[in-house]
């Protein structure tokens, strides 16, 4: 009797979507409930009420199987909702790499509900609630750069040229994405 | 202390386990001693002891918890569950004498778990087993807590190896509230960092590049 052993283990997001392995699950299931079925049929017809007992055991069999896959998917699901917060809209290509179209798909759907959800408040312009995750100290913070860029336009206009072990003193809010995904390091004096 | 995004739908409190917790899916694949009241008929290759087409009345078998949940019924026709040697009269008295003395870890990862779960089996020593769970939990729960506050930047392992699931779970909310607040003194709270996925990818490149 198989079942998602070991379900803890697959469900981080650097691990592939395990279609081969729900595909299997299915597959038994399929098999348990058709089983059932036959026997279901017999019970009521020939009067063996002591099928019911094996009836019940594949049925349980049954419940366990579907409660593994839903809680996986919806496990997967919690990982990737909080990838939009600590990450930021885009994902890098090798996260959806990992990821199954369906749940490309639902990042998408959140994506769109949380971007309607920060436009409906603050006023006009909205408010970025994924921004100043711990409280700001300062509005300018020293940033080292950890890997190459490219050039980068701050509100006044000015280009910076981000390469890799630069050291810069900017606006926090234009840094705090690029700090997230790793380009940037904050240097605390 | 990163601020956390990811949260996992947490096990069940007691008797109670949650749909959707993988923690409780994972404690309720413990086996359990079990004796069938009932034939199954054409099951019996679940049995390996014997050769027969069904699983005859009066087997004794082991079967993992969520089964035995599943097919359990008020009126004993189908299973009789046993309890495990650790929550019987012998352990009991052992635990009662000093919990601090226990490995347990080794008696089963899920003590604490799996104890509350066999409340729902109807077996007349209930009120002695939940007696049990709750003072050997009471007992040890002073040296976890203090364990947990005062042990910053070392080796925990001694410490963790011999306490249950749910002790284990404690430790370790004891241990990040106390890096959190040794790193807002340090003045580490203020210091924006780099989401944990960039992080755990960097230190694999560095696993891939070494080996």
């Amino acid at each position: 009797m198989k079942r998602n052993d070991g379900c803890d283990g697959l469900t981080g997001i650097s691990s592939w979507f395990q279609e081969d392995g729900l595909r299997q699950v299915l597959q038994e299931m399929e098999a348990l409930y058709e089983q059932n079925q036959a026997d279901v049929s017999e019970a009521k017809a020939a009067g063996r009420a002591d099928l019911i007992p094996s009836i019940k055991l594949r049925h349980c069999c049954l419940l366990r199987n579907q409660r593994c896959v839903v809680a996986y998917l919806y496990d997967r699901l919690l990982r990737i909702r909080a990838l939009r917060w600590e990450y930021g809209s885009v994902l890098p290509a090798n996260v959806r790499f990992h990821m199954s179209a369906e749940e490309v798909q639902w990042f998408g759907l959140y994506k769109k509900s949380l971007a309607s959800f920060m436009r409906s408040i603050g006023g006009q312009e909205g408010l970025d609630v994924t921004q100043d995750m711990k409280p700001p100290k300062s509005l300018y913070i020293q940033v080292r750069c950890l890997k190459d860029h490219g050039e980068f336009e701050i509100d006044d206009g000015t280009v910076i040229l981000l390469k890799k072990n630069s050291q810069h003193f900017l606006p926090r809010w234009k840094c705090e994405q690029l700090i997230r995904q790793g380009v940037l390091e904050h240097v605390m004096s | 202390m990163d601020t956390p995004s990811y949260f996992p739908v947490p096990p069940g409190v007691g008797m109670e386990d949650n749909f959707l917790s993988l923690d409780d899916i994972l404690l309720s694949q413990e086996r359990l001693p079990v004796r069938t009241e009932c034939v199954f008929p054409r099951l019996g290759f679940l049995e390996k002891s014997s050769d027969s087409q069904d699983i005859q009345e009066g087997t004794k078998m082991e079967l993992p918890l969520w089964l035995c949940k599943g097919l359990y019924e008020k009126k004993r026709k189908v299973l009789s569950v046993e309890l495990p040697k650790i929550y019987k009269e012998g352990w009991r008295t052992v635990f009662t004498a000093d919990p601090n003395v226990v490995d347990l870890h080794k008696m089963g990862p899920y003590y604490y778990g799996l104890g509350s779960q066999m409340l729902h089996f109807d077996s007349p020593e209930n009120p002695d087993i939940a007696k049990t769970l709750l003072q050997t939990f009471i007992g040890r729960f002073r040296r976890t807590m203090d364990s947990s506050q005062n042990a910053y930047n070392e080796d925990t392992s001694v410490l963790v190896g011999r306490l249950d699931f749910l002790e284990k779970v404690l430790f370790k909310s004891g241990q990040s509230g106390l890096n959190g607040f040794q790193g807002w003194e340090k003045g580490q709270a203020a210091q924006l960092t780099a989401s944990s996925l960039v992080l755990n990818y960097r230190k694999r490149k560095i696993v891939d590049i070494q080996s």
